[in-house]
């Protein structure tokens, strides 16, 4: 479905230092720096499969989903989503995907979400009883309700998503890309647009493409991750096995019914992390785990126990710094 | 976009411009507003000739001249420049791109949507008063009248495709505002707008009369007013639309380069 190969997006900015005699100086002559926003990645993606983009800030991801949808020419390299080259923007092409941007809006701003999806049908060729029939759905899914005939300026940022995502899905495209779909949203909006999402690929299948700062996004919905730093490729395969083989620890949270020694604990084998009255936490391998269980269960008074794996943020954090570690190595 | 298939969704695109371009009723008298410098010209250029006519032009003279010009202002207005320099700087551009119909053609539809409103409010007023003081100073040839159309027309898309043009410098530059702005400084000048043509000197008319300027307001203006017999306005026609021709051309080619260094900004 998607195939990229030696993908590369370079961007020439100008740079000016602050200041009044840089300002001036900068009428004359202008210095400008090359940016490697995507350097050299190569994928591919299957029909149906639902990725994340995972990355620092400024690391590629979004210019990578630009690059995808045809929005941003590439410098090099080649792509090809459903047998198109996005660069062409071809009806076909477009008529076959969705892109949905959290920070920008296909809203009309004056005009209720009802017109801008009239638009969308007219636009997109869409038969009016399909139309009609994937309104309803999209309007039942979403739990739109009265928003659609509300003008867009007088909607809250959660309740624009909802009606951004229903745009975007009139005439059912076979490729979603998302971008930051959840940025800014409140915690239940953003579970609200999560298990939409979740749910209407269950339903109606399709190849999703995410790209999220919130792990939380990436962890509910994409078996698989592509991580993206300085835009270069450094992983591609399953979460759980990034998150196993970065953090291959576990975190076992102990609660006792009396006050246990540290020393106790730390005879159990693993990093005591955090040693409170009635809980604990313990880093332990996960190969390890079983044993510090039951030896906890058998020798402590353990009244609650939970094993967790450590916080996707953690583990990214974690990759990304290892990535500047061996840069600055190659470096020096 | 297939031509079959714009022109099936035109209707819609023309329907929803239209309600978002009355969704602000104060936004669009104060519009209206905004473009009344004709008249303003007209005041001074009357008071002028108060006592002695200037050039071919006496006081009713004038007032016919002013009076079709803010009528084709009205009509051959374009503002698309500015909307798509915000799009293409802020990257929200990027939304019509997604859209398998032309951002072009969004634009058209929209500047074609504007137009009903802005002709309700303004057209009656400037055609009657036209017709009632200054009836014998408007041209009463159905000929002329029907290049007169397609003058109208002509200045209308023209003034459209340098719009595009020079929107599409904001992929070149950092704003294309201000080149807007410098062709505007020529336009005011050089089109008619602000002096007619004919009171130029002959050596400054030489050039005028080539530039694409006096084709966007002037010439309609000069058929109305009955400035050109049937043989000069068909001449004239012609130059005006070579003019749409080489601006198609440069739209064109100024959209499809300036598309490669889209970059989308803002997220």
């Amino acid at each position: 479905m998607i195939r990229v190969r030696g993908l590369r997006k370079h961007y020439k900015v100008h740079e000016r230092p602050p200041g009044l005699a840089a300002a001036l100086r900068s009428v004359v002559r202008r210095r400008y720096r090359t940016i490697a926003a995507v350097d050299g990645i190569d994928f591919d993606i299957a029909e149906g499969e639902r990725v994340g983009f995972l990355g620092p800030n400024g690391a590629g991801k979004t210019t990578t989903l630009k690059v995808l949808s045809g929005l941003v020419h590439p410098t090099s390299g080649e792509v090809a989503v459903g047998g198109h080259e996005p660069r062409r923007r071809s009806d076909a092409f477009l008529k076959s995907i969705t892109l949905v941007l959290g920070q920008k809006q296909q809203l009309l701003w004056d005009l209720p979400p009802g017109e801008t999806f009239e638009l969308n049908r007219a636009v997109y060729g869409v038969p009016r009883a399909q139309f009609e029939e994937t309104l309803k759905e999209l309007v039942s899914l979403l739990e739109l309700g009265d928003l659609v005939t509300k003008p867009t300026r007088t909607l809250s940022l959660g309740e624009r998503m909802k009606c951004e995502l229903a745009a975007a899905l009139i005439h059912r495209p076979r490729v979603l890309f998302l971008d930051e779909p959840t940025i800014g949203l409140d915690v239940s909006m953003q579970v609200t647009v999560r298990d939409f999402v979740k749910r209407y690929n269950e339903r109606n299948g399709g190849t999703l493409i995410l790209s999220s700062h919130d792990m939380e996004d990436v962890a509910r919905l994409c078996p698989r991750v592509i991580v993206i730093d300085r835009g270069k490729l450094v992983y591609d395969g399953e979460l759980q096995e990034l998150v196993t083989r970065i953090r291959p620890d576990k975190r076992v949270v102990l609660r006792f019914s009396r006050p246990v020694d540290r020393a106790d604990l730390e005879r159990l084998g693993g990093a005591v992390v955090r040693h409170d009255a009635g809980e604990s936490v313990l880093l332990v391998h996960k190969d390890a785990v079983n044993a510090l269980v039951g030896t906890a269960l058998a020798g402590l008074p353990v009244s609650d126990l939970t094993v967790e794996n450590p916080p996707l943020e953690e583990v990214m954090s974690e990759l990304f710094a290892r990535g500047r570690t061996a840069r600055e190595g190659a470096a020096t | 976009m297939s031509l079959r298939s714009t022109a099936r969704a035109f209707p819609t695109l023309l329907r929803v411009g239209f309600a978002d371009a009355v969704a602000y009723r104060a936004e669009m008298l104060v519009w209206v507003l905004a473009t009344t410098m004709p008249l303003v010209m007209l005041a001074l250029w009357t008071a002028v000739a108060r006592d002695a006519p200037v050039g071919r032009y006496g006081q009713p003279e004038f007032l016919a001249y002013f009076l079709a010009t803010f009528i084709v202002r009205q009509i051959a207005g374009s503002w698309a420049s500015w909307e798509m320099n915000f799009e293409i700087r802020n990257g929200t551009l990027a939304m019509r791109l997604l859209r398998p119909i032309h951002p072009l053609w969004g634009y058209t539809a929209e500047a074609l949507a504007a137009m009903p409103m802005r002709l309700v409010v303004s057209l009656p007023v400037a055609a009657i008063a036209l017709a009632v003081v200054s009836s014998r100073s408007v041209t009463h040839d159905p000929v002329v009248w029907a290049l007169w159309a397609a003058s109208i027309a002509g200045a209308w898309l023209l003034t459209l495709l340098v719009n595009f043009v020079v929107g599409c410098a904001a992929f070149f530059v950092e704003s294309s505002v201000k080149v807007m702005d410098a062709w505007l400084v020529l336009f005011f000048v050089l089109s008619g707008y602000l002096i007619p043509i004919d009171l130029f000197p002959a050596g400054v008319r030489a050039v005028v009369d080539w530039l694409p300027f006096r084709f966007q307001i002037g010439l309609p203006v000069e058929l109305m007013t009955g400035t050109h017999g049937r043989a000069a306005a068909l001449g004239l026609l012609a130059r005006q639309w070579a003019w749409v021709a080489v601006a198609l051309g440069a739209t064109t080619l100024a959209w499809r380069r300036g598309l490669q260094r889209f970059a989308a900004h803002g997220g």
